[in-house]
């Protein structure tokens, strides 16, 4: 293991995050909010301290392998979200569990939150920021980010952008692996300013318009008002479009700008499409025909659109609580919520190209069981999926499965849960784990929130986020006694 | 630069290496996923999957703003298969690999209709190493500059020598002569030669001179001369081809041994001169029947590296002067030092080389050309030539007071055709031709090796 590697490496990823701090600082001043701005400016003072010292000192060995990129990767998030959480604890907003459940919670793009509606209303606006904030920064991942801008080199860089980067197979727009990551970067950042700019041009008031631009561009969900997202209708609209685009690959945009849309329309790209359109339209038929909402035909089909694109997007924002709506719109809205986006997308959940691969897979299982002797290959896109990629996908379920039971258990204990609803525990993990946010149910349903949980459940839930956020492995790696040993 | 290598062998794979370490985007193309996950683990490139010879797949590698290409498959006909797709597709310089000597005749004709920038030969580069050394055989490696009016060579210091013990400035003003010492291996390091470095028996000592005077120190340190007259050549591939193609001539007595009959009668038909002796060459009693004590050098060009160390090894038992040891794939170049065998040829690292040349030469337009590009030791010390242009920061004050960077040294220039070596009070002047040794300094443009 190459300490001194990874030593340095936290130390430029908090040089990076005193730099992030800045950003909340800058609506401080412009809210005139002193005393959070010192907040601000003192946190990101330890943090260019002590990632300074750290980052000093030129390790001697400068070799990384795939098992230092995974524990970097897992590292940093935790140190990230550890020295994140300082300025909630500081400004005596939240606890430092809190502060630090709803950090994780912003840098995995998850969007659970903590806060009432009524203390979300009260909060400062330099802390609404830095929440939106931790999403957008979350959302394409801090150590691309890293990698885009500082003169890393070497082909050590492609393990922790493989360790971050999510979908099964994470390849290289250009030979460079900085370029690459600056490219997505590029991308990421244009398409957050377009978005901006419509919900500005649309009538969102501009530091909305900045903190849901983040949320939905990171996938993230966090609200700056109780209201949510109750805008007007074509608002609700164009976050949902937006939703749906920053949760579709992000090499299918690389591919359009280089005029080459053919190979843009994947077939994951194509079956993403196609199950929002199911899924909308089921939620829609059922929704208005079987539900006893009150809505009008159109107003039913802007929240299935919404609470669709929210879902398997995994950003979690709502316009109603879908929690009351029919069982089977609930039930379609949970299966979306394990299904997730899109490989190289910002969103979380297992992802469309995975399942492809695992659906495809079973077929082929039964098909052997029928005809023996037959060989078949997985094929996507004209493509072999080849034998360590199917394998991979395989293992990545059964330690998610693994995960999520083993989290399920611990967290029944919690007296929120202990009265027997499953729905609450079971979504409570699935909106963690795929990095969604809200859940089912009273308690933690769009208009809930995970404050009242023990702190030992809170702890499951910010190891879920992370975990859920870096593809299980990262973490697994890092736990793992043998990642250390000699 | 954007480059595409087609084929992931030895030699792709050693000029993946060295173009990206050059700051090169480079793609690599290559049949097998496996040899294309192992390039793309080690460097930072991309690396796709499929024939090189299809168009999709050269899309795939972004041919369209590539600006080289290179194809070093093992087939001499898909990479001019290649490079012929991939001029009429992109807008690219081409270079093809072409290592059969058939093809290798008629190179110029098929350079100049296929529109290739480049033909590389590794054997045959290789070939013409060994014959330079043959030819001045107590050098370990001898590589000309400045068309030929400098030579840069390398030898192993033996015991007797006279520089051994001694540091650089007692020897010096003794002998008077007029030679640049450049650098001195010593183990696995290799430093450049400053006053106080005092030499060692075993050292490899790297210097730069005109070939009269490299011949005159020599005799002058009494490192031991000879010349060859009876080469024994292990193998009967290509780069024996070559050899005995530019040997014919030299006077050298030539003898091959090859285990295979049909390449013995090949290599008899075209060569009548060289004695080939048809049986196997691990067999020492037929190595000693056919005097392996006589020969004055000993050549070892057989299929496996293995096999090349062990016989050069035997050779070197048997007291035979000269060893010349082609290594293609291992990379062990601390162990070999150490084992002492004299010259290695290593016709990838040749290969990569030439082609590094090219690239660096189409960059470094700015304040000077580079002419030549030689590696002295493998990715450690490079001796580069260039010729310098008119409003380079090199141009104009002494030596002494150009801010050069540690591990540069100006070890000659070449003016109107006249060789200076070096002191501090000389300058360099636009035309001149400059050459340079570096230590762990990559230079891409003159001014890389200012501070």
């Amino acid at each position: 293991m190459n300490f001194s590697m990874i030593r340095k490496t936290l130390g430029s990823l908090l040089i990076f995050e005193a730099i992030f701090f800045l950003v909340p600082s800058v609506t401080a001043v412009c809210y005139r909010e002193w005393e959070e701005l010192l907040v601000f400016l003192a946190c990101a003072g330890i943090c260019f301290g002590l990632g300074g010292l750290c980052a000093l000192k030129k390790p001697k060995d400068p070799h990384m392998y795939a098992k230092e990129g995974f524990a970097i990767v897992a590292l940093s998030w935790i140190v990230m979200s550890l020295f994140g959480a300082l300025p909630l604890c500081l400004t005596g907003t939240a606890s430092y569990i809190d502060a630090l459940f709803e950090t994780a919670s912003g840098f995995t793009t998850t969007g659970a939150s903590i806060f009432t509606g009524a203390e979300i209303d009260q909060m400062s606006k330099s802390l609404l920021m830095w929440r939106s904030f931790t999403h957008w920064v979350g959302g394409m991942g801090v150590l691309v980010f890293i990698i885009a801008f500082l003169p890393l080199s070497g082909a050590q860089n492609m393990h922790m952008m493989k360790a971050e980067s999510p979908g099964p197979v994470v390849s290289k727009l250009v030979p460079k692996v900085r370029q690459t990551a600056f490219i997505l970067y590029a991308i990421y950042a244009v398409m957050t300013v377009i978005e901006f700019i419509i919900l500005l041009v649309g009538g969102m008031p501009v530091f909305e318009a900045i903190t849901t631009s983040f949320a939905t561009a990171g996938t993230g969900g966090f609200s700056v008002t109780s209201n949510g997202m109750n805008y007007a209708p074509h608002l609700q609209v164009i976050v949902a479009v937006f939703m749906l685009l920053f949760s579709v690959n992000f090499n299918s945009y690389y591919l359009l700008l280089r005029r080459r849309p053919k190979e843009a329309f994947t077939s994951e790209v194509r079956t993403f499409l196609l199950i929002v359109f199911s899924a909308v339209a089921l939620i829609t038929l059922n929704v208005y025909f079987a539900g006893d909402m009150g809505y009008t035909f159109g107003e039913t089909l802007r929240h299935a659109f919404f609470a669709v694109s929210s879902i398997i997007s995994t950003t979690g924002f709502a316009t109603v609580d879908f929690s009351y709506w029919p069982i089977f719109s609930t039930l379609i809205l949970v299966t979306v919520m394990f299904i997730g986006a899109c490989a190289g997308s910002t969103g979380g959940g297992i992802k469309v190209s995975r399942c492809i691969i695992l659906s495809k897979g079973g077929m082929h299982e039964v098909g052997r069981l029928i005809h023996p002797k037959q060989v078949k290959k997985i094929v996507v896109d004209g493509k072999m999926v080849d034998h360590e990629t199917v394998r991979s996908v395989n293992a990545y379920l059964v330690a998610y499965i693994l995960i999520f039971l083993v989290s399920l258990l611990i967290i029944s204990f919690d007296p929120m849960i202990a009265n027997g609803d499953l729905m609450t525990a079971f979504t409570s993990v699935a909106a963690t784990i795929n990095n969604i946010g809200p859940g089912v149910g009273a308690v933690i349903g769009p208009a809930g929130n995970f404050g009242d949980f023990t702190i030992l459940s809170k702890l499951v839930y910010i190891f879920d986020m992370i975990a859920g956020r870096l593809e299980i492995f990262p973490m697994l790696v890092l736990f793992s006694p043998r990642t250390w040993r000699k | 630069m954007k480059i595409i290598i087609v084929g992931c062998g030895r030699v792709g794979y050693s000029l993946a290496g060295k173009l990206n370490a050059d700051g090169n985007n480079v793609t690599v193309v290559d049949t097998s996923a496996e040899k294309i996950a192992d390039v793309m683990g080690q460097f930072d490139i991309m690396g796709v999957v499929g024939n090189g010879a299809t168009l999709s797949v050269l899309k795939d590698a972004g041919i369209d703003d590539a600006e080289l290409f290179i194809a070093v498959t093992n087939s001499d006909e898909l990479n001019l298969l290649c490079c012929m797709i991939a001029k009429k597709e992109g807008n690219c310089e081409t270079v093809a690999r072409i290592k059969s000597p058939e093809y290798s005749k008629e190179a110029e004709y098929l350079q100049k209709q296929l529109g290739l920038a480049m033909v590389i030969n590794p054997e045959y580069e290789a070939a013409k190493e060994i014959a330079r050394v043959l030819r001045f055989p107590s050098a370990m490696r001898i590589e000309p500059f400045g068309k030929g009016r400098v030579e840069l060579l390398s030898f192993r210091l033996s015991a007797d020598n006279l520089l051994v013990g001694q540091s650089v400035r007692e020897v010096m003003g003794k002998l008077r002569a007029n030679v640049q010492l450049a650098t001195v291996e010593r183990g696995d390091d290799v430093y450049i030669v400053n006053g106080d470095t005092v030499f060692a028996e075993k050292d490899v000592l790297t210097v730069v001179s005109t070939p009269k005077d490299a011949v005159d120190f020599l005799n002058k340190i009494h490192q031991k001369d000879f010349s060859v007259k009876d080469a024994m050549i292990v193998g009967g591939g290509i780069i024996t081809h070559y050899l005995c193609e530019i040997l014919e001539r030299s006077g050298i007595a030539l003898k091959v041994i090859e285990k295979d009959y049909d390449e013995c009668e090949e290599l008899a038909s075209d060569w009548t001169k060289v004695t080939v002796i048809n049986g196997n060459p691990s067999d020492h009693a037929l190595l000693k029947e056919q005097g392996i004590e006589r020969a004055d050098a000993f050549v070892a060009l057989a299929g496996l590296d293995e096999e090349n160390i062990l016989l050069s090894l035997f050779a070197k038992e048997w007291g035979v002067k000269k060893l010349v040891t082609k290594i293609n794939r291992i990379d062990y170049d601390g162990v070999l030092t150490k084992l002492d065998l004299d010259t290695v040829v290593c016709p990838k690292n040749l290969t990569a080389d030439m082609i590094l040349r090219h690239v660096r030469s189409a960059k470094s337009a700015k304040d000077g050309n580079m002419e030549n590009l030689y590696n002295v030791v493998q990715d450690k010390v490079e001796a580069v030539e260039f010729i310098v242009k008119e409003g380079s920061r090199l141009i104009g004050k002494p030596l002494s007071e150009l801010p050069f960077k540690q591990n540069v040294l100006v070890a000659s220039i070449v003016r109107n055709g006249t060789v200076i070596l070096p002191r501090g009070n000389d300058s360099i002047l636009a035309g001149d031709s400059v050459i340079l040794v570096t230590k762990d300094v990559a230079v891409v443009e003159l001014a890389d090796v200012l501070a």
